[in-house]
């Protein structure tokens, strides 16, 4: 559904060669130091960079993707109801997608009168409401409290486990979202950045692939 | 904090008690009192002749100030999201700012003849390159997250102008609507000053004329009034609504 076909020949100051494919159902979380592009690649994937030729990232065609910025990015002078039915979900998938995140009573809301941990979900559940094949995650648990953390863990545990044909791209700096949630783990490190490990994990075991 | 009640009912009661006071030194033929600028407010109410020459400039700055709102804000949103279109305008934009009001005025009178077309255009043309100036500044300001965001989400061109730039844009539309509104009614007296035969501006020339002191506050002051209308019962609820979502977060946090 996602091939990645990054040359490292163009003059992207931070993305080099990075050659990947992703599959429907598969969870991968993206690892690396900070400032090394991850953002910038979940970027290139979301079809937000100009910088990366069109034909470097091939999407299934009408793939439909939901994007969990760093930033909730909702519309600041919307509801959290409005928002959400601005992406295109029903009246009454809204009351079920409110529920799933815990956010029933934060309907009639501003995003700017939510917490922060309560302003993500309400993000997440607009990356729902499009019914996505691909889910972008930036940094879901960054900033929040440890307790916060660990539910909005949970949260993102519970979407995967619903939505097994759903494929996942996390970016994080802690190898523990990885463990935890990931069946594959990309490492990017270099300037320009690169692939430096591709692995999948089954039942424990590590193995090395592409 | 808002401000008391009162505070509002200070600057204007005392401006009338000093032009009481200073109407009471001068000759009235330079400065009438007070009343007698309203006496003949009111006899110019009476004969029908103040609402008919209030209702054509009116209509004439509604009619250039809708133009102009229009045109500048084309223009300023382009200028403002495209780096070469600015390039390539600005210059111009500069030539127009700094252009005198009556030099237009009187250019578009001589090359098109003492009619309305030429009355509006000569307005529009003062008035579109202050509101372009004003509304780039907000095209600059768009947030390129929000739009991030809308990509992903595919937003289609109405939500993308309506749900998306216009709240962003809210601001600046105020404010060149606030400056458009007390500018361009100053620049229709003149143009119906000198090429119309009806209109306060016409009101005023005739006015002028014979020195009639009392005739010319009693028309301008018809009209500040009008204006102070738009604003109270227009302007300020319009901006109160559109604004509330700006302290939703600050009472909370």
């Amino acid at each position: 559904m996602l091939e990645l076909a990054l040359t490292g020949e163009g003059a992207h100051p931070l993305l080099g060669r990075i050659v990947a494919q992703v599959s429907p159902g598969e969870r991968l979380c993206l690892l690396g130091p900070s400032g090394v592009g991850k953002t910038t690649l979940l970027n290139a994937i979301a079809g937000l960079d100009p910088r990366v030729p069109g034909a470097a990232i091939r999407r299934r065609p009408a793939l439909r993707i939901g994007y969990l910025f760093q930033e909730h990015r909702l519309l600041p002078w919307r509801s959290v109801r409005q928002n959400l039915a601005m992406v295109g979900a029903e009246a009454s998938r809204i009351d079920c997608l409110l529920e799933q995140v815990g956010l029933c009573d934060a309907g009639d809301a501003l995003p700017d009168q939510l917490s922060l941990g309560m302003a993500r979900r309400a993000a997440l559940a607009r990356c729902l409401a499009v019914e996505p094949e691909l889910l972008l995650l930036d940094e879901p648990f960054a900033s929040l409290d440890g307790e916060r953390a660990r539910q909005m863990r949970r949260l993102i545990a519970e979407v995967l486990a619903a939505q097994p044909r759903m494929a996942m791209i996390c970016v994080t700096h802690d190898p523990g979202d990885a463990e935890a949630l990931a069946s594959r783990v990309w490492y990017l490190d270099g300037k320009p950045a690169t692939l430096q490990r591709d692995l999948r994990m089954s039942a424990g075991l590590l193995r090395s692939g592409g | 904090m808002k401000p008391p009640r009162w505070s509002h009912w200070i600057a204007l009661p005392a401006a009338l008690m000093v032009w009481t006071a200073l109407s009471s030194v001068l000759d009235a033929s330079v400065l009438p009192t007070p009343l007698t600028v309203g006496d003949r407010l009111w006899s110019a109410l009476q004969s029908g002749e103040l609402l008919h020459h209030l209702g054509i400039t009116l209509r004439r700055v509604l009619v250039s100030f809708a133009l102009a709102m229009a045109l500048g804000t084309l223009l300023g949103v382009w200028m403002g999201r495209s780096r070469l279109v600015n390039a390539v305008l600005d210059p111009l934009l500069v030539l127009f700012l700094n252009l005198p009001a009556l030099v237009t005025i009187i250019l578009l009178y001589v090359w098109f003849g003492l009619i309305e077309v030429a009355a509006v255009m000569a307005v529009v043309i003062n008035k579109v390159p202050s509101v372009a100036v004003t509304l780039r500044e907000g095209a600059r300001s768009l947030d390129p997250k929000l739009e991030q965001m809308a990509r992903v989400y595919r937003f289609d061109r109405r939500q993308w102008l309506l749900d998306l730039w216009l709240p962003q844009l809210f601001p600046y539309l105020m404010a060149a609507t606030r400056g458009g509104l007390s500018l361009i009614w100053k620049i229709v007296l003149v143009v119906e000053l000198l090429g119309r035969s009806d209109g306060i501006g016409f009101q005023l020339h005739l006015a002028f004329q014979v020195f009639d002191v009392a005739g010319i506050l009693a028309y301008s002051l018809a009209f500040i009034a009008v204006v102070q209308l738009i604003e109270l019962a227009i302007l300020q609820p319009l901006e109160r609504r559109a604004g509330a979502w700006r302290t939703a977060g600050v009472a909370h946090a």
